[in-house]
Parts: structure tokens; sequence; C-alpha cells
């Protein structure tokens, strides 16, 4: 069984959950449409914001350098990292050279992606994530399960119980307005105590040099004003050119989300506090070679919305987990077998194909499209998922051939008629284990066409 | 005008009766239609599956065989997209772009070629459809409920022409069943929660039967159906179309 399917296997299990959990995001979902509906131009936008994305992603040497020039003349220092490990090299330089051994974080996708907490923990540095979310699955320790809901696996009742062993809240309680009380005092410590802030990156914006952070607890914005040293991590794929595009991306990305016009805190950093640094790292980590691959470059255009997971009914189904990977669901299964295709390549199959996310993106990443094309990947490659080649190379023959297809298709049918019950419960396959299999006619339309008088003149 | 008629080929062997009703509404429509026997697959098992080189001989066969028609009518939307939409292994020739441009949804050619706007057909019965989802957003049959547009479906449409019918309103109207080829086998957990949740949303909703323009969703939600021995029936739209015929 495919790696996806056996975790998959596993979540539904508990039927109820699975239930509840299809529900929540399909909540999120509901209330993504609702906003998306208040604007009259919806789709203007995307197709607009699709078009930015495109031309940035075309000449992104060319506005990479522009990005560096223009973040350089504000005063701020920018480092480049060719993968995860440079990335973390990079910002555990900044930390000992300022002697840091605590750092606030923010949300970022990217630290995840390049294993930052382990790495500096590691090397003696405490890391605190400050997203409401990501403080929760860092204390269980735990990756999140969705890009933008970063613990929505979790019920409050469970929360309510790590908060009790965690921060000492009260035993069975679970209100939420009470256990987020708590985090907040719980935060506001490790805010004071950290010597550094990071945090991830929404936007760049090239003729301005500044980076923007969108969040709605303002923890980004907590960390970076109360510490000297800022560091904001980016992949480059997430420039735009011009001050006056965020007009189109803001007001997509939160009603793609969660439902909301804009998030609470959109917060531009462009300089340094007085006496203060600020670094903007850019990180490629196999970018690059993704913007080399015609078929799948425009999986770079993402901005990390979360709506193709919330619409997607097998993510649903599933919970983030199953995928195994830093972004989960079905931009991460195009995205992901891009960076180990015998890993990850199973993820392409993770789909029905049915093509809600494509509908959903913000920004019109063809993402069924490119699930198909990594199947066809994995299938060169000899993947297993893919089934056998050459059985399905003489398969591939058979259906190119009438008699054989007529032939086989009778003796299908008839052998199938043989079987107590038609064979419609035989356990043949995985099909029959929950399903029965259709009853077999004595004829098929071909047979039955054949006997007809032909009375329009064939 | 010439129309081919292309079945399915799991429609062939075990729902005849899906592609009598499609051969049988046509021929009452007026049109002159021939299912040519050579045909066989249209290879989308192997190229959902990752094997498109694989599939290239029976694409090749596909055109060979439909070739020359005015139009090529399939009682199915999945196999329709596959032709046009996934047919891109092949060189566009003119004959290639010609058979793939003139394959059509049944629902698709009933309303963009034919244009009716009634059909003589009767069918007394609470119906829930099951919008498939090549059909849907490949095809663009309908506005997906993530779509801002709120008009009616082709298939929306034409069950409204068929007299004595109630189409029963679902929470969820266009959510994957969970079929999705090779996926039913590769994902069977899922493959059959998505199921039983499809079913329930029918069954909440009072229909005694699910319709769709896809046979293999039907035949998927149909298993599920019969195993549990759940008060449901599954119907090609074409059998409603087609229903109260003489």
């Amino acid at each position: 069984m495919m790696t996806h399917a056996r975790n998959a296997a596993v979540f539904n299990q508990d039927e109820a959950r699975t239930g509840w959990h299809d529900a929540s995001l399909w909540h999120v979902r509901s209330k993504r449409d609702a906003a998306a509906a208040e604007v009259p131009e919806w789709e203007y936008l995307r197709e607009f914001a699709s078009d930015i994305k495109d031309h940035t992603l075309s000449k992104l040497d060319v506005y990479l350098e522009a990005f560096e020039k223009a973040a350089l003349a504000n005063g701020a220092m920018v480092h480049w990292a060719a993968d995860a490990a440079e990335h973390n090299e990079l910002v555990l330089s900044i930390l000992q050279r300022h002697g840091a051994s605590r750092m606030v974080k923010s949300k970022s996708m990217l630290t995840e992606e390049c294993q930052l907490n382990t790495f500096l923990e590691k090397h003696g540095v405490e890391v605190i994530d400050t997203d409401l979310g990501e403080r929760i699955i860092q204390m269980l320790d735990e990756p999140p399960s969705h890009i933008v809901l970063p613990a929505i696996h979790l019920k409050k009742e469970e929360i309510g119980a790590l908060f009790h062993r965690e921060l000492r809240t009260e035993e069975g309680a679970s209100d939420p307005t009470y256990l987020t009380e708590a985090a907040r005092h719980h935060l506001r410590d490790k805010f004071h105590a950290a010597q550094v802030a990071l945090t991830g990156v929404n936007f760049g914006v090239v003729e301005t040099g500044e980076v923007v952070v969108c969040t709605n607890e303002g923890n980004a914005d907590m960390g970076v004003h109360l510490k000297p040293v800022q560091i904001h991590c980016m992949g480059i794929e997430k420039l735009i050119p011009r001050r006056s595009d965020l007009a189109v991306f803001l007001r997509l990305l939160a009603r793609s989300a969660t439902g909301q016009p804009v998030t609470v805190f959109t917060s531009h950093h462009r300089q340094p506090k007085a006496g203060g640094e600020m670094h903007i790292i850019l990180v490629d980590n196999g970018r690059s070679r993704q913007l080399g691959r015609p078929d799948f470059r425009s999986s770079l255009k993402c901005i990390r919305c979360g709506a193709c997971m919330n619409t997607c009914p097998i993510y649903r189904r599933s919970g983030g987990h199953s995928y195994e990977t830093t972004i989960p669901g079905p931009i991460g299964s195009i995205l992901t077998p891009g960076v180990d295709l015998k890993r990850f390549g199973n993820l392409a199959f993770a789909s029905t194909l049915c093509g809600s996310c494509t509908a959903v993106c913000p920004v019109k990443i063809n993402i069924d499209d490119q699930l198909y094309r990594w199947r066809q990947m994995a299938g060169a490659a000899g993947l297993p998922e893919a089934g056998d080649r050459l059985w399905s190379g003489i398969l591939g023959k058979g259906m190119a051939s009438p008699t054989l297809f007529r032939y086989l298709g009778r003796l299908g049918r008839f052998l199938l008629r043989l079987l107590p019950g038609g064979g419609r419960n035989i356990p043949l396959t995985v099909w029959t284990r929950d399903r029965d299999l259709p009853a077999a006619p004595a004829e098929s339309f071909r047979d039955w066409y054949a006997r007809q008088p032909k009375a329009n003149g064939e | 005008m010439h129309i081919g008629l292309f079945v399915p080929c799991y429609m062939d062997q075990f729902y005849p009766q899906a592609a009598k009703a499609t051969w049988m509404l046509l021929n009452r429509l007026g049109c002159r239609v021939t299912f040519p026997q050579g045909q066989t697959c249209c290879g989308q098992p192997l190229a959902n599956a990752g094997n498109e080189e694989a599939a290239r001989a029976s694409y090749n066969h596909y055109i060979k065989t439909f070739e020359g028609f005015d139009f090529i009518v399939t009682p199915s939307g999945s196999c329709a997209y596959h032709v046009r939409h996934h047919y891109d292994l092949l060189d566009k020739t003119e004959t290639v772009t010609a058979v793939r441009e003139k394959t059509l949804d049944l629902s698709e050619f009933l309303l963009d070629v034919l244009k009716i706007s009634e059909l003589p057909a009767r069918y007394p019965h609470r119906v829930g459809l099951h919008q498939s989802c090549h059909g849907l957003r490949g095809l663009h049959l309908g506005c997906p409920s993530e779509s801002l547009q709120k008009t009616p479906s082709r298939l929306h449409l034409l069950l409204s022409m068929v007299e004595g019918l109630t189409l029963v309103d679902l929470q969820r109207r266009d959510e994957c069943c969970g079929f999705g080829g090779t996926f039913a086998i590769k994902e069977p957990d899922i493959s059959v929660r998505m199921g039983r949740d499809r079913i329930k949303d029918h069954l909440d909703a009072g229909a005694e039967v699910i319709t769709s323009g896809d046979m293999s969703c039907l035949m998927h939600l149909e298993g599920l159906i019969n195993r549990r021995g759940i008060p449901l029936r599954v119907m090609h739209i074409a059998e409603i179309l087609n229903a109260g015929s003489p």
C-alpha cells in the first residue's frame, strides 16, 4: 500500500473523528466561498494575481537582484541560502554573533521545511513558536498538519489537557478564550526573555525592498518590535514587483485562507530600528530546480493560503500528517515530488483528480493537471505506484485490439456469472472489500447492438 | 449529420442498459447514430495510473475509429474530458484535433449541438444528481460550488425537462464521490468514506435514485449501496432522459 494510503487508513479507523475533521475544514471552505462572493471582481483578481506571479517568475533572477539592491539601500542585510543547511547555518551565525540563546519565531513554513527548530535546539538555542497553533504543536512535538491552521487536527479538549499539563490551566478546562489567555501569559514571558525575533515572509516587494508579513495574532510584530535583531526568512518565489501589487494579493490571501476580508495584521518591515539589525535570508532549497521544469513551474506561484487543502475531499478525510510533507494537501503533492520523486511520488496518486483545488486556487495554479503530470513522471521513473510497466504495456496493446477487447470482455462476464452471487463480492481485489461488483449482464452493449437491424444506413 | 457513439469500456460490459438508453435517446431525437464495433477504450485507466505512453496505442485507435464522424457522442463526461484534455501525447494533426474537439459528452451534444429545449420523458421520482468531477470541472458542464457563478449545469437543465421528476437538494452539491479510477483501489479507505458520505447526503435529502452523467461514479456508489443494502438505486442520466419511451 502507498504511504499516504496507509496513513489514511489509520486516520479513517476513527470514523467519528474523520467526520469531525472533514466538517471543520468544510466549514473553512464555506467561509472562503462566502468571502469570495463578496468581491464582484473575484475572478478578475485571480487572473491578475496569476499573471503577476507568472511574470515575476519569468524573470526571477532580475527581480531577486533588484530586491537585494533595494533592501541593502534600506539598511537591511541580505543573505542567500542555496539550501536548508545554508539557511540554518546563517540563522545560527547571526544568533551566535549576538550571543543569543533564545529566539521567538512567528509562523514560517519555510523554517519548517528547513527543520530550523531542530537544528537550533541541537546548538543550544531555545526557539519558541509564538503563533498559537504553532506553539500548541511545538509543545506536542508534532509537525503542523495544515499551513494556515497548524493545529486543526486537534480538538479543544485535547488542547485543554495539554495546557493543563504544560501551563497548569484548570483540569478539564477547554474554553477557547480561557486557554488563549493562558497561552498569552505564557508567551509574554517568552517574548520578554528572547534576544532575537525571526519571522516568515508572505511577500517581498521588489521596488521597495520591504518584506510583508500577514498574521492574525500580532505575534510577528510583537517579536520584531521588542528585539533589536530581526530576521526574515523567505523563499525566493515570494517576490512581487510593486507595492501596489499587494492590492491584488492581500484581497485574495485572507479570503481564500479563512474567509476574512484581510488578516488582522499586515506588517511591512523595511529597515532596521536604530541600533538594531534587519536580516533577510533568501532561500532556494530546490525552488530554482522547480522553476526549470516547464510543467511544474507554476506551482511556485503559491501564496500559501491553504484553500486547496480545505476544499480537498482527500485532505479533509486523511489529515495533514498523512502526507508526511511540510506542505500537505494538493499543493504539497505537486511541490514535494520535485524534491524527492521516489519518496513523495505516491502523493500524486493521493487524489481523485476532482479539480476542486484548481478551482479555488487564488493564483490559478493548475494543480490537478500537475498531479496528472507527476503521475506520468512516476510512471516513467518506474515507481511501484504507477503499476507494473510490462503489464501496462501489454494492457495498452490489448486495449487497442477490438478482437481481444471483445473476447476478454465476454470471458470476464462469463466467469463472473459462474460464481456464486454473480461474483459480486469475490475477495479478488480491494474493490470488493467494501463494495459489490456490478452484476455481470449476459450480453454486452456491443453484442446487443450487433443483433439490431441496421435501419440507419450503416 | 452522422454521429459516432462511443461507449465507455466498463459501461459496455457492465451497464449495457445505460448505453442502450443513450443510443435510443439519440435515435428518438432523429440522429443518425452508429456504434463502430471496432472501438475499445479511451485509454484513461492507463494514463491516470501514470502510464500514458502505454495508452498511446488506444489513443491512436480511438482517433482512427472515429475520424469521419460529424460528432462523437459519449455518455461520459470523464471519457470526453480525457480525449479532449489529455490526448496531447498525439501530434496535433488536423484529424486528431477534429476528432478530439468533436468528442462531446451526451449533455453537451443535446444542449449545445441539438439545442433541445424539451424532451418527451417522464420519471415521477425523487432524484439526486451526482455531478462527476470530470464533467463539472473538466468539461465545465456547470459551475462548481467553489466558483462564484450560479448558472444551472447542463445536467440540471436536462433533468428539468423530465416530467414528474423532483430534484432533491443536497448539502454538498458537487463533492467528489471518491471513485477516481485507480484511486478506488489505491486509496480504498478514503474512497469508501467519500462514497459513503455522498450516499448519506442523497439519503438525507430523500432521494430514491442517484443519477449522474458518469456511470463510473455510480458503479462505485452502487457497489457501496448494494453491499450495505441501502434503499437507493443508481441510474445513468441517459436512462432517465429516455424514461417513458414507448
